[in-house]
């Protein structure tokens, strides 16, 4: 059992954000924390490692105390047991895929655990080559499998698939889902993604403007009205043009071009360049297949 | 005879830079580690010091090194008091000079380096739970390789060309502290255009080597990243 309730003044871009945290997170768990860019996701993972300091409040990991303002407890990220995979990944650039992994080792561990390890994340065949001779969901699964060689209490990923395109991202959140089932490591993923944190965790956390703003299961937090509810669309008006009987809009919605129709009063104050909300009932979309995962 | 002496000069020359450059980087690495990770507000102040050679005259610094080097000055006393060496005029003294002088040339490419290094490095080194010292030497410094070569090169080329600090703290006593670039002043102002030639020529092409090395090896470092 994890529990964090931690107060920390931020200077963002937008001006001070109290950022004022309270959750306790089950042992094993795989959690999301999911908020807008510059809402603290990141500080929050960086405070429960160590990397930062909360201007007040308490870190306990499995009784463990981590932090507390109150008794003066501060324990460097040397001496917290977390797992961080950074956004850029942070693999040394002087060493060897193996030698990144044998780096986190400590005096007395087996050096062969490196080996299984390697063997268990599938980097067997990666083991001698150097971080820039590595794709990104490579680096990435490097970086992962760094971060569990010395058996972290909690793993901490930070936007850990944010670079990487459609496809990788896909096969990587199943890797995730793999390494937590076969490590069991408590897991706490910064996202800002949805479809990410539906796939993957148990539970999310969101946090808005510095607080818990929502916390649940992925479904109980995304999916807002079940059924009979709308799909909502945000636009561009590219072009307007007069039909005999309509106004036919031309809209960038997305990375696609869509051309609507709009009734006459409906376009009356429209104009290019506009943005504008296109909403559509949910109730009986087509829906067809792409892909088999 | 003449030829003992420019082989006597010569040697003084890069002994003098290669022991300034050895204690530059004893010296600057650490200096170089605590400026780039400083937010202390003596921070500028800091930094100014260590850059101040760079755009003092030389002669400037030399004067107030002679001043503390005198005999009568608290720091050139303690020094024969305790070492039983003279500053002024003396071989370590020219060290000394040399290494204030020389300091931004070395501290200033390592800055640089280890401000390059993305922080998240040091970060997850200390998340993997080593010491400062092990992320020193085992992730950063191995990572800016070629600003430690910059570092040393420039150091070392620049106290080879010092003039003006050796000139007020030095003098000119042949095998002791004059070097290479007093010895081109003095043959000049006696006319012995030849031997200032044979003088300015062997800087003039070991420098070009050097600094011609250094770019090639760096060239090279960049190619395997």
């Amino acid at each position: 059992m994890i529990e964090i309730s931690v107060k920390k003044r931020l200077q963002g871009v937008e001006g001070t954000i109290d950022l004022k945290i309270g959750t306790t997170i089950e042992t094993g768990a795989f959690v999301s924390i999911f908020g807008a860019s510059g809402a603290g996701k990141t500080t929050l993972l960086r405070m429960i490692s160590g990397l930062e300091r909360p201007d007040e409040g308490r870190i306990v990991v499995d009784g463990e105390v981590w932090f507390d303002s109150a008794r003066k407890i501060d324990l460097p990220p040397q001496k917290r047991r977390t797992g961080f995979v950074f956004q850029d990944y942070a693999l040394f650039p002087n060493m060897s895929v193996r030698e990144n992994l044998a780096y986190a080792l400590e005096k007395g561990d087996d050096p062969k655990s490196i080996e299984r390890l390697l063997e268990r994340v599938g980097l067997s065949a990666l083991a001698d080559r150097y971080p820039s001779q590595l794709s990104g969901g490579q680096r990435q699964r490097v970086a992962m499998a760094r971060a569990l060689v010395r058996h972290p209490k909690l793993l901490l990923l930070d936007e850990p698939l944010s670079a990487l395109d459609h496809d990788m991202r896909l096969k990587l959140q199943e890797e995730l889902l793999k390494i937590h089932k076969m490590f069991g490591v408590t897991t706490l993923l910064v996202s800002h993604d949805p479809s990410e944190i539906f796939r993957l965790c148990h539970r999310v956390i969101v946090i808005e403007n510095g607080i818990v703003a929502k916390t649940g299961t992925p479904s109980d937090v995304f999916v807002k009205d079940r059924i009979g509810s709308t799909l909502k669309f945000t636009g561009e008006i590219l072009q307007i043009s007069q039909s005999e009987m309509v106004t036919i809009l031309t809209l960038s919605v997305g990375n696609q071009l869509v051309k609507v129709v709009a009734s006459e009063s409906e376009a009356a104050d429209l104009k290019i360049g506009d943005r504008v909300q296109l909403v559509s009932k949910a109730f009986h979309p087509m829906i067809s297949k792409i892909e088999t995962s | 005879m003449m030829e003992t002496e420019f082989w006597t000069t010569m040697l003084l020359t890069f002994r003098l830079a290669a022991v300034t450059t050895l204690i530059l980087l004893v010296v600057g690495i650490p200096l170089a580690y605590l400026l780039s990770t400083m937010r202390s507000r003596l921070k500028p102040v800091l930094e100014t010091i260590v850059s101040m050679p760079l755009v003092l005259p030389p002669t400037v610094l030399g004067f107030y090194l002679l001043v503390a080097f005198s005999p009568e000055h608290a720091f050139g006393k303690f020094f024969i008091d305790h070492f039983d060496f003279h500053l002024a005029f003396s071989f370590e003294g020219l060290v000394l000079g040399s290494v204030l002088f020389s300091l931004p040339f070395m501290v200033h490419p390592i800055q640089t380096g280890f401000q390059s290094l993305p922080p998240s490095l040091a970060e997850a080194a200390q998340t993997l739970g080593k010491s400062r010292m092990n992320i020193l030497f085992k992730v950063l410094l191995p990572n800016i390789k070629p600003s430690l070569l910059t570092g040393t090169v420039i150091a070392f080329a620049h106290t080879v060309g010092e003039f003006g600090v050796v000139l007020m703290i030095g003098g000119n006593i042949p095998g002791k502290t004059k070097v290479a670039s007093i010895a081109i002043y003095d043959e000049v102002e006696a006319l012995n255009y030849d031997l200032a030639n044979h003088y300015a020529f062997t800087l003039f092409l070991i420098t070009f080597v050097i600094l011609l090395t250094v770019y090639m090896i760096n060239r090279k470092f960049f190619r395997s990243l």
